[in-house]
């Protein structure tokens, strides 16, 4: 069964290091997701899984077995791309059969599994239908289904649904995730769509300049981010500079333009600079109190089930999102309101060598 | 609007004066194409200072204008790079100045950020929207992401089919879409086909497959067939009985969908139907998938609609 390992993959393209040195470990019927923003390398990466792209060095074994020198169509691998790619003179019935006819498989078995494909993909009654009688997302399903009923079990993803209406997008990846669980196949996602990521994917995999910056779950991803560019790239976040100016046993405070912070020590020196992340859905509002943080109100915007506010706290903008099933009125532009930090939520980095604007850049 | 296409009929008018003898260079009006079409050979500010130029101002004018409007942008340390030296997002700023700098007061945005990453998009479209109050100007802005459009727009208008179904802030548009399609397009909910059993004053009994749900009964005939509707952010899911809710089943939870800020549960009701959940109070789902629990919402949240005369499945498609 396709279990995928990457060792070592680096591709250069003059003196561009696409890929730099890239390791991934994927276990059989994992669905992993690729996220970075553009030119990090992601699309490159599964171009050489795929074969498309040769690594300039590294190696890459499926099932435990190099796959250097293998071609594309002995790869055993199936590929989706963004542009769908049906053949237009062909029904939908006949897209699927295309690659079991190529591979001379017998006609009895060639159409049970074409009509169990039809099933699978929720297109039974559009079997005689073509490609352009069809919508995008339906479209795309039918590629999903060609590529699947070749009977590999291991397949590459890149942007499958990015040229998909956005609500068309959302429902479709819930079935592709569904398909991918229900056959048992192993997946690598690329996306550029974080919701998408962290919504389907068993692993997270983030990508920065040609690197692997962070891998994991993704409720770590987003609660636990290992690394700054990663807390601020997926999902938004507050990201708040500071000096420890306290440590008490297992706890430090922090101090941020005068406002003070209190959470648990990690490892933080006295003195030290540092940045806290915290997600704008834990920064909580109240009116006006003595307590907490108090800030003025510069920025009201309903986001349907979320009003998102920018909030002036002494010349820092913090931003908070609350849910508007939550409070009945909610706050007005000049108001000013009371700030709490949920402590569970908070991470703590070190301040980056760089600076920060550079750490989390994203063009 | 922007002079591109004529229209069969009808007529457009800016300012109170009707434009369409007036050729797409003379409207005082400035498309933004999603592609940002920059002069390849172009530095980024002899792009911006294009409109400007052509307009006639001086070259010492036009280029004034121009490094002002980058400044606006936030690109003036890239001024004299060509586009194919910055990135999506880079390009896409560059495309909006010239726009800006062109002196037109109407701004025509198609699609401006969806050709950019997802997370580059979210700080996007809350810096044009800064740029277009900034500068005063008008704006029309195209988007198939109703998040941006809620993000970004004083109103929002809704076309399906060459039609318009909604126009209103997008407060309105939210608490009180125009229809099914609206609902469904615009924020998302879970639907349920019922017939109107019994109304006692402003409450209707409506059943649904064996179950009865509470909604507001407003002007409702009895046994008329109906659509309700309920956002996911109102339905909540709990093992206990939960306080002051008037809609309250049993279920068996189907799907969990981690969200970054929320999660999403779907589940199944016991009569079968379906009804989606969305929890932005926690941080670690509380439940499992096959959870028997307990959804509940408030009359006042149900939103009601006349039965489509196509079916509900017709109504909500999208193309």
């Amino acid at each position: 069964m396709p279990k995928l390992d990457i060792i070592g993959v680096s591709k250069i393209y003059g003196n561009i290091h696409a890929l730099n040195e890239v390791s991934l470990h994927v276990e059989d019927k994992q669905y992993v997701c690729v996220i970075g923003p553009s030119g990090c390398g992601k699309s490159t990466l599964i171009r050489c899984i795929s074969g498309i792209e040769q690594p300039s060095s590294g190696e890459i074994y499926v099932d435990g077995k190099s796959v250097k020198g293998t071609l594309i169509e002995d790869r055993q691998i199936g590929y989706v791309f963004q542009d769908i790619a049906l053949f237009p003179h062909l029904t939908v019935h006949d897209n699927l059969a295309y690659g079991l006819a190529v591979r001379q498989t017998p006609n009895k078995e060639m159409r049970t599994v074409t009509n169990e494909m039809l099933g699978l993909i929720n297109m039974r009654d559009r079997s005689r239908s073509y490609p352009n009688e069809l919508s995008g997302g339906a479209q795309q399903k039918v590629a999903v289904g060609r590529a699947i009923a070749t009977g590999v079990h291991l397949f590459l993803l890149d942007e499958p649904l990015g040229a998909l209406d956005a609500i068309v997008r959302a429902e479709l990846r819930y079935e592709l995730r569904k398909l991918a669980s229900d056959l048992g196949l192993t997946v690598i996602h690329v996306t550029h769509d974080q919701e998408e990521a962290l919504s389907i994917a068993d692993r997270v995999v983030i990508m920065k300049n040609g690197r692997i910056v962070e891998v994991g779950k993704p409720t770590e991803i987003y609660h636990h981010p290992k690394t700054l560019f990663t807390a601020n790239f997926v999902g938004e976040t507050n990201l708040l500079e500071g000096t420890v100016s306290k440590i008490e046993s297992t706890r430090c405070t922090v101090d941020i333009s005068g406002h003070r912070v209190s959470l648990a020590n990690q490892n933080k020196k006295m003195g030290q600079r540092v940045v806290i992340s915290i997600r704008p859905e834990s920064v909580l509002l109240t009116p006006h109190t003595e307590e907490g943080w108090v800030g003025r109100i510069m920025q009201v915007t309903f986001l349907g089930s979320l009003n998102r506010y920018v909030i002036d706290v002494g010349g820092i903008d913090v931003v908070s999102e609350v849910s508007t099933t939550e409070y009945s009125t909610g706050f007005r532009v000049g108001e000013s309101a009371s700030l709490f930090l949920k402590e569970a939520n908070m991470t703590l980095f070190d301040y980056p060598e760089e600076g920060l604007e550079k750490e989390v850049r994203l063009e | 609007m922007a002079g591109l296409l004529v229209p069969g009929e009808g007529s457009i008018y800016f300012d109170e004066n009707p434009v369409s003898t007036i050729g797409a260079q003379n409207r005082n009006a400035v498309y933004v194409p999603q592609r940002y079409a920059l002069f390849p050979h172009l530095t980024v500010l002899q792009n911006v200072a294009f409109g400007p130029l052509a307009r006639g101002k001086p070259a010492s004018d036009a280029l004034e204008i121009a490094s002002k409007t980058l400044d606006l942008v936030r690109l003036s340390s890239r001024a004299q790079a060509l586009p194919n030296e910055l990135s999506g997002g880079m390009q896409q700023r560059v495309a909006l100045a010239r726009g800006l700098a062109s002196g037109a007061k109407l701004l025509l945005l198609d699609e401006p950020l969806s050709a950019i990453d997802a997370r580059l998009r979210l700080d996007l479209r809350h810096k044009i929207r800064d740029i277009v109050k900034q500068s005063g100007l008008t704006a029309i802005h195209v988007t198939h992401d109703q998040d941006e459009a809620m993000s970004v727009g004083d109103e929002i208008l809704i076309l399906k089919n060459g039609r318009i179904q909604d126009f209103g802030p997008p407060h309105r548009v939210y608490r009180k879409p125009a229809g099914i399609f609206v609902t469904n397009q615009f924020g998302g909910a879970s639907f349920f086909e019922g017939i109107v059993d019994n109304t006692v004053g402003e409450t209707a009994f409506v059943s649904v497959r064996e179950l009865v749900i509470q909604a507001p009964s407003r002007m409702l005939t009895l046994t008329s067939s109906v659509i309700l509707a309920v956002r996911k952010e109102r339905v909540r899911i709990s093992t206990d009985q939960p306080p002051e809710m008037d809609n309250v089943f049993k279920g068996e939870v189907r799907n969990i969908r981690f969200l970054g800020n929320s999660n999403e549960y779907v589940v199944r009701l016991w009569n079968g139907d379906a009804i989606a959940s969305r929890n932005f109070a926690e941080s670690e789902s509380e439940f499992k998938v096959g959870d028997e629990v307990l959804v509940s919402f408030r009359e006042g949240d149900v939103m009601v609609f006349e039965y489509p005369p196509q079916g509900l499945s017709k109504e909500l498609e999208i193309s």
